[in-house]
């Protein structure tokens, strides 16, 4: 089986996978991090959204071989020190989630949103770019409100 | 107001492991020694199995176990079972087929189980199933609703002719006969309630232990309801006995009311944990959950109000043929039945209800409750079937409403279709939404519209629902083979910290907060020394868990009567500790205290002198942990007006909701940050069935909507933010004078939008989903001047 190696979350770590494991099954499984979930299985629904190289990647389209050398990010890796990251505490402060099914791939995509387009966000530029990202209880209004939230805090 | 307590906005506390990832989830749960299971699904929708052959399967690599229906027989599992009885027209109980959980000779819808592939791997189980070979006998499928129990239709279980599971007239057939006779004006309207896959985002899971030594099962399960779950795989299918069998529903990532259900794939693990002597999961993918889960509403209607010259509803015929799918899902027999008839009177003063329905099967999957369960298919036929009446009379869509809207001054109001609503002012929460929707200058709004090339459209939807079913006296009559009481334990600790035993489930909906509020208000205890646990049959006292927007109006209550027992006995001990009589004691903000004294202890020093009894009310048991069941009198009945305005371009068909204005009655709210995000989702579940939601079988039974590639999840650049208020009133039976908020969103929605697609194109009626080619082709024929 192949080997592969990558950094997750600041941590180097490695693995011999089938060449057929998705990169989501690899930090699921072999790596334990169940932060990260699947709700699909057409890369539709952003459950699985991580960073790849700085960058949110639905990691169920990709396989866990064609991150090797990458460094990846997964929700699990975005608190420092006990507290929570700005976008994190801004979906608590916001009521922006209730299941939590849903929520590590929003709180991804949301910091990929910010590092496009700015901690400035006007309501339409977000409900566009979470269009990759379904919630089935929030109806987004307050995914909405905290997305924007949380990238004001990340600015100041 | 005490902090934290009832009616405070608190963040919840379930949060933060959401959000650093730290949820436990039935899939995120590994256990030493597991197997993957994969179950073999029948590709056809309707065949016969002439013989499975599992050698090539059982020889695949890292195969520990295929199973078939056979097994499962042999050892006397199953089958699946329906728990509410409805009686058909002919005096006999509603026809229920066989369902069991692995196919016995017969499959009847497209992912039917036949079998369960057990590997080392799930890709090893994946590989193998591929490999279970399968002889079917293909059989014409039946599929669509309005034509299943025609004659000479092909039929699909022996034990029901004609299809018909069964048909159930309800109300005075005669009578309102009469009234369409003498009426003044008649309003008909056709309609279809089109089917939904109620998807919550976590697909459903199983993890089955068995533990040889003592001979129990634990279940983890992606479930709603963990007692209910334990009950009916113990009572009915023959699993274990329920005290050897634990059922924990861990984080559950949505339900809508698709995790309820008892389903094949739940037994089937449990039974082969026990089989195979390892611990088995499965985990569904998302086309196996479209294809498996049970679906929601798929009714088709016709409609029907007699009026008399002013406009004033004289009575109302409906007639509804209801799709129930391959097989009964657990509550599936109600759904269309009591949830639905029992709610056609809506808001309005119609006397006289006769309503008959007509339950089939199709070679469908099973169709059981999806968020409001019948009340939102009886609320859409009710509010486009009023606007069609204020069209055909010439009346304002709010005028026709107010001159037939259940006057403030009338409740306790005894519908003629069994409800009785306890509290309620519609004509506030029409009022309110009113002006807050701008409606009044809603002309002016569509004038400007116009200019641009669009069409503007306004709609209202006032709608009532009936949430926490109840008493259980009552659906024990009609037929419910459970009781709809909940129960809760509040335990405290000796050192002083609390701990809220529930028997509902929250699976998005805060109770581990709303639960706590309640507790720090009556007892006043900080927030932060109380924790809420759930979902677990070890660990909970029993419960019948959470649908119907029940968990806070019957739930709630539980817990509230379990606080006013530890205050009785906090009493005893205070006065004893306190040399006062029982009768002096008082108690409030988390004191004891001696009436017109400065004698106090708090509660915190009660419990931990309840359980270091060294000197201690002679006969009082030592101990601070009280339980309460809790049996509401009557449902509870929260309504509202929801106004939703459109703006429609005839070029493309595309609807833009541009306002959406609810205003709810929920009783008191205890955290209304948390109420309002039921809202919204409930909302824009709603609109999602009005504009892009329709799950779609083809002739042959194949599902052709069966990812999110093909049906039309609501995404956020779908809908727009909304406006919500509440118009609250007080419901007598509810000793927290609470109602429900879950499903009022969903029931709420799909008219508001479809009176104002029509009203934006002047005509009379649109299916749904909307989509924007169903709406480009209505404006195509309609008369746009």
């Amino acid at each position: 089986m192949p080997a592969v190696a990558m950094n997750v979350n600041g941590n180097a770590v490695s693995g011999e996978v089938e060449p057929r494991t998705l990169l989501v099954q690899f930090l699921r499984e072999s790596l334990r991090l169940t932060g990260t979930h699947v709700g699909c299985d057409t890369s539709q629904c952003g459950a699985c959204v991580v960073h790849v190289n700085g960058k949110s990647v639905k990691s169920c389209t990709m396989l866990a071989v064609m991150a090797d050398g990458c460094d990846v990010t997964t929700i699990e890796g975005l608190a420092t020190d006990g507290s929570m990251h700005p976008m994190q505490q801004a979906f608590m402060d916001n009521h922006g989630l209730q299941c939590g099914f849903c929520t590590p791939g929003m709180v991804m995509t949301a910091l990929d949103i910010v590092n496009r387009n700015g901690n400035d966000l006007n309501e339409a530029t977000v409900r566009k770019e979470l269009e990759g990202n379904i919630c089935r209880c929030t109806g987004y209004h307050n995914i909405v409100k905290s997305v924007q939230a949380g990238a004001k805090a990340m600015g100041e | 107001m005490v902090e934290n307590g009832i009616g405070a906005s608190v963040r919840r506390k379930e949060d933060k492991r959401f959000l650093i990832g730290k949820g436990n989830y039935t899939d995120d749960i590994n256990v030493a020694a597991q197997t993957h299971a994969c179950f073999v699904r029948s590709p056809h929708a309707h065949a016969t199995i002439n013989s499975i052959d599992t050698g090539e399967a059982m020889a695949s690599t890292g195969v520990v176990a295929v199973l078939t229906g056979d097994d499962l027989a042999a050892d006397g599992i199953g089958p699946l079972i329906c728990g509410v009885t409805v009686t058909s027209d002919d005096g006999e109980p509603h026809r229920a087929p066989a369902h069991p959980a692995l196919a016995q000779g017969k499959v009847n819808y497209v992912g039917d189980h036949v079998a369960i592939v057990i590997a080392e791997t799930l890709a090893q189980a994946r590989d193998a199933a591929e490999k279970v070979d399968i002889d079917y006998g293909v059989l014409p499928a039946v599929t669509d609703t309005g034509s299943a129990a025609d004659e000479g239709q092909q039929q699909i279980h022996e034990v029901a002719p004609n299809n018909m599971c069964f048909n159930w007239p309800f109300g005075e057939k005669d009578a309102v006969e009469a009234a369409f006779a003498s009426a003044h004006k008649i309003s008909t309207l056709d309609l279809v309630n089109n089917r939904m896959v109620t998807n919550p985002m976590e697909p459903r899971a199983a993890l089955g232990e068995y533990n040889e030594g003592t001979e129990e099962i634990t279940l983890h399960l992606t479930t709603q309801n963990p007692h209910v779950h334990r009950l009916v795989l113990s009572a009915f299918n023959q699993l274990a006995p329920e005290h050897k069998l634990r059922v924990v529903g861990p984080d559950v990532g949505g339900g809508f009311g698709a995790k309820i259900f008892v389903y094949a794939e739940e037994l089937v693990v449990g039974w082969a944990c026990r089989k195979v002597k390892r611990p088995v999961k499965w985990t569904s993918d998302r086309t196996e959950a479209f294809l498996s889960d049970a679906h929601g509403r798929d009714h088709v209607a016709t409609a029907e109000m007699a009026m008399d010259e002013n406009g004033k509803f004289l009575a109302m015929r409906v007639m509804t043929q209801a799709n129930l799918g391959a097989y009964l899902s657990t509550f599936a027999t109600m759904v269309p039945s009591y949830l639905y008839a029992f709610l056609l009177a809506g808001q309005y003063t119609t006397p006289l209800i006769y309503s008959e329905v007509k339950a089939v099967f199709t070679n469908t999957a099973p169709v059981d409750a999806c968020r409001g369960a019948g009340r939102p298919e009886a609320t859409y036929l009710v509010e486009r079937l009023v606007d069609v009446a204020a069209a055909d009379m010439g009346l304002d869509p709010a005028e026709i409403r107010r001159r037939n809207f259940i006057p403030v001054d009338a409740f306790p109001y005894q519908t003629p279709v069994v409800q009785c609503y306890d509290s309620g002012d519609y004509e506030a929460a029409l009022d309110k939404a009113m002006a807050m929707a701008d409606y009044d200058s809603f002309s002016a709004r569509a004038d400007e519209a116009r200019t641009r090339g669009k069409r503007r459209g306004i709609g209202l939807s006032s709608y009532v629902e009936a949430c926490g079913i109840a008493p259980s006296a009552a659906v024990g009559q009609l037929g419910a083979g459970v009781g709809l009481w909940e129960s809760a334990q509040v335990r405290f600790n000796p050192t002083g910290n609390v701990q809220v035993f529930t028997g509902t489930h929250s699976h998005g909906q805060g109770h581990e907060t709303t639960f706590a509020q309640l507790v720090t208000e009556q007892l006043g205890v900080p927030f932060e020394n109380i924790e809420v646990i759930h979902g677990d049959t070890a660990k909970t006292q029993f419960g019948m868990g959470t649908y119907g927007s029940r968990s806070l109006a019957v739930g709630g209550v539980a817990i509230a009567k379990a606080c006013e027992k530890l205050i009785a006995k906090g009493k005893k001990i205070a006065a004893h500790a306190l040399e006062a009589a029982e009768g002096d004691i008082e108690f409030a903000d988390g004191n004891f205290s001696v009436a017109g004294t400065d004698k106090a202890m708090n509660i915190a020093e009660v419990a931990f002198t309840a359980y270091v009894p060294h000197s201690y009310p002679e006969g009082l048991e030592p101990g601070f942990d009280e339980n309460a069941f809790f049996d509401p009198l009557n449902f509870s009945f929260p309504a509202g007006t929801h106004i939703c305005e459109v703006e429609v371009d005839p070029e493309t068909g595309v609807v833009e909701i541009v306002k959406y204005t609810a205003v709810d009655d929920f009783g008191k709210l205890v955290n209304p940050m948390i109420v309002e995000g039921q809202v919204h989702g409930g909302i824009v579940h709603g609109v999602g069935q009005a504009l892009l939601e329709g799950c779609r079988y083809d002739s042959e039974g194949q599902l052709i909507t069966a990812s999110y590639m093909d049906y039309a999840m609501p995404r956020a650049d779908n809908v727009p933010s909304f406006d919500i208020d509440y118009a609250p009133t007080n419901p007598p039976h509810n000793p927290l004078g609470v109602k429900g908020c879950g499903e009022a969103g969903a029931i709420g929605a799909p008219p508001a939008v479809i009176n104002a697609i029509s009203n934006a194109l002047g005509i009379k009626h649109i299916d749904m989903p909307a989509t924007p080619e169903n709406v480009w082709r209505a404006a195509q024929t309609a008369a746009l001047g």
